[in-house]
């Protein structure tokens, strides 16, 4: 397979991908939704103005939490909907790869998740006019919350081959992107470590997505971290992959 | 040539279809015949590749399907069952996406979609979005995006499903038109449509195939092929009878309307090679008798559809 025909395919199942997002009206509803979210938990819950410092923190912590539920809801439609409108037919008789198909959905889905991620950008209008804000911090913490969307995204892509039913892949989704949450939550790792001995307790909170966030967003840039999201994307991706390969039926 | 050789696919224990071998040469229009649930869909969707079979492969052109599966989907153009098209598309966006990744950039995209359109009949509902159109249309766009890059192979599921009797014609004609470089494959319900396209027709049931012929031949394994049909009036119905039953060559005669007035038989010859007509007329050409018609049956498919996929004799 050439190369130039990989990169090539992708881009026009992408491009397909991103019209039929704001051709209809789930984009911008969830669009709407993840901006008005993510200005209630900053105002309101960390209480941005009040706080007094000049840095988004009380922005970022709440991206995993909320990426919890808004990223499967983009993701459940990938393959559910195909595979409910009979049009996974057609995709797959096309002389595309599975590898092409999967990829192409996946990325179109997290430009536009990323797109809404880049729409919060008056906040950071807004910090730099109330202060002087590290500036690298900020691009960390908007790569790690990409990074932490790519992840779930990649989970809810998964979850979406498997089942022609929305519902069922988005609540699958939720699930274990709710585990990936907690395995680094504080308040577990702290029950966790009341037993469980020390290695374990490291092994558990390495896989969660929140231990990773948490040093990336504080402008921490480690090799380890981008690591563990690239592999864990790789792996959903490949698992969506090899589910659609080994389809049984429609 | 389209290879399906020693084709299977179980879902769970119960094959759906079951060791099916046949080919299809460029030129010919392959009917593909059977009651719901024989299996024709899935032997199309193995051929395609979109179903893996559970054994046996697809050879399309010389490219396997399952170990050269690009290669051998280039080949193929493929319209599903019930016409699957993404809804919120435009028919003209569709067409163009198909293009694209057939390979199709620039003008060469534009000039295939644009003469796509106008031999589907869509150039009026180009910008209008899929799922805004009427189930013929959907239909059509669908098989449009089958021709669009004028494959050596032509796999089609009910194409003529939905379609309104004028574009059902527009359909049979393109099919006709294309075969002279293309082998098709296509499965349908209704018979005169097979009669009036197919140059071999396939019939299934059950998974297995049960009869490979051309719609002649088929038409030949009817019982009431060769058979003559003969109205009379003004000659009483047993007298008639008893006169034709004796000539050579009749095997039975049986009645199949009388009215004391007109009475109509069926005359079934010992050979339906070996004409009777003749025969028959004379002899019922005498004083007082007149012959309202009387024609050689051809033999009917469906009679012959269903006696072999029920084992019914009609
Ligand atoms: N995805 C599937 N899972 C399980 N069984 C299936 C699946 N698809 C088809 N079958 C079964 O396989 C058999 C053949 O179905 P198929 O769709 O090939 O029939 P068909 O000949 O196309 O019928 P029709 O004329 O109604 O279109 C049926 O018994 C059907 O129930
Ligand atoms: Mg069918």
């Amino acid at each position: 397979m050439q190369s130039g025909n990989f990169l090539r395919n992708i881009w026009i199942i992408m491009k397909r991908e991103f019209a039929g997002y704001f051709g209809s009206p789930v984009a911008y509803v969830f669009i709407v939704i993840f901006l008005l979210l993510t200005g209630f938990f900053t105002f309101y819950i960390s209480n941005f103005f009040e706080a007094g410092q000049a840095d988004l923190k009380g922005f970022f912590q709440w991206h995993p939490w909320l990426f919890m539920f808004l990223v499967p809801a983009v993701a459940m439609r990938l393959w559910a909907e195909e595979r409910r409108l009979g049009t996974i037919e057609l995709l797959l008789t096309l002389p595309v790869t599975v590898t092409d198909v999967v990829l192409g959905k996946f990325l179109a889905a997290w430009c536009f998740i990323g797109i809404a991620l880049a729409l919060t950008f008056p906040l950071v209008l807004t910090t730099m006019y109330l202060g002087n804000p590290d500036m690298g911090v900020i691009f960390c913490a908007y790569l790690g919350s990409f990074l932490v969307a790519g992840t779930f995204l990649s989970v809810g892509s998964m979850t979406s081959a498997l089942t022609r039913s929305q519902v069922v892949s988005f609540i699958l989704a939720v699930v274990a992107c709710l585990f990936l949450i907690l395995a680094g939550f504080a308040p577990v790792t702290a029950v966790l470590s009341g037993w469980a001995p020390m290695g374990l307790v490291d092994l558990v909170s390495a896989t969660s997505v929140l231990s990773h966030f948490a040093s990336i967003s504080r402008g921490v840039l480690d090799v380890r971290d981008l690591l563990y999201y690239l592999s864990v994307m790789v792996f959903m991706i490949f698992v969506n992959g090899v589910i659609l390969q080994n389809r049984e039926s429609a | 040539m389209i290879e399906v050789r020693r084709l299977t696919k179980q879902f769970g224990k119960h094959p759906a279809v079951d060791n099916i071998s046949f080919s299809a040469e460029k030129g010919e229009i392959l009917g593909f015949l059977g009651p719901n649930g024989a299996g024709k869909s899935t032997t199309m969707r193995m051929i395609t590749g979109f179903f893996p079979p559970s054994s046996g492969t697809v050879i399309v052109g010389g490219s396997d399907i399952l170990t050269q599966s690009l290669a051998a989907r280039r080949k193929i153009g493929y319209l599903p069952e019930n016409a699957p098209v993404y809804p919120d598309m435009t028919v003209s966006r569709y067409l163009d996406f198909c293009a694209e990744i057939r390979g199709f950039g620039g003008a060469a995209k534009k000039q295939r979609v644009g003469e796509t359109l106008e031999r589907c009949f869509l150039a009026d509902v180009r910008h209008q979005a899929v799922n805004t159109l009427s189930k013929g249309y959907k239909q059509r766009v669908c098989f449009a995006q089958s021709i669009l890059h004028d494959p050596e192979y032509l796999i089609l599921d009910e194409p003529t499903d939905g379609l309104d009797p004028n574009q059902k014609h527009e359909v049979r004609l393109m099919i006709r038109e294309m075969s002279a470089t293309k082998a098709i494959i296509f499965s349908t319900h209704i018979l005169d449509e097979v009669d009036s396209v197919c140059s071999r027709a396939i019939i299934i049931a059950n998974g297995k195939v049960v009869a490979d012929d051309t719609p002649d031949g088929l038409r030949r394994r009817s019982i009431s092929h060769g058979s003559v049909v003969l109205t009379v009036t003004g000659a009483a119905t047993d007298d008639i009878q008893q006169r034709i039953e004796v000539l050579d060559g009749v095997a039975s005669v049986s009645v199949v309307e009388s009215d004391g007035e007109r009475t109509t038989l069926r005359i079934f010859p010992d050979d339906p090679a070996v004409p009777v007509a003749d025969r028959v007329i004379a002899s019922a050409n005498q004083d007082g008798v007149r012959l309202a018609s009387v024609f050689v049956e051809q033999g009917r498919l469906d009679d012959v559809f269903r006696e072999i996929t029920t084992g019914i004799r009609p």
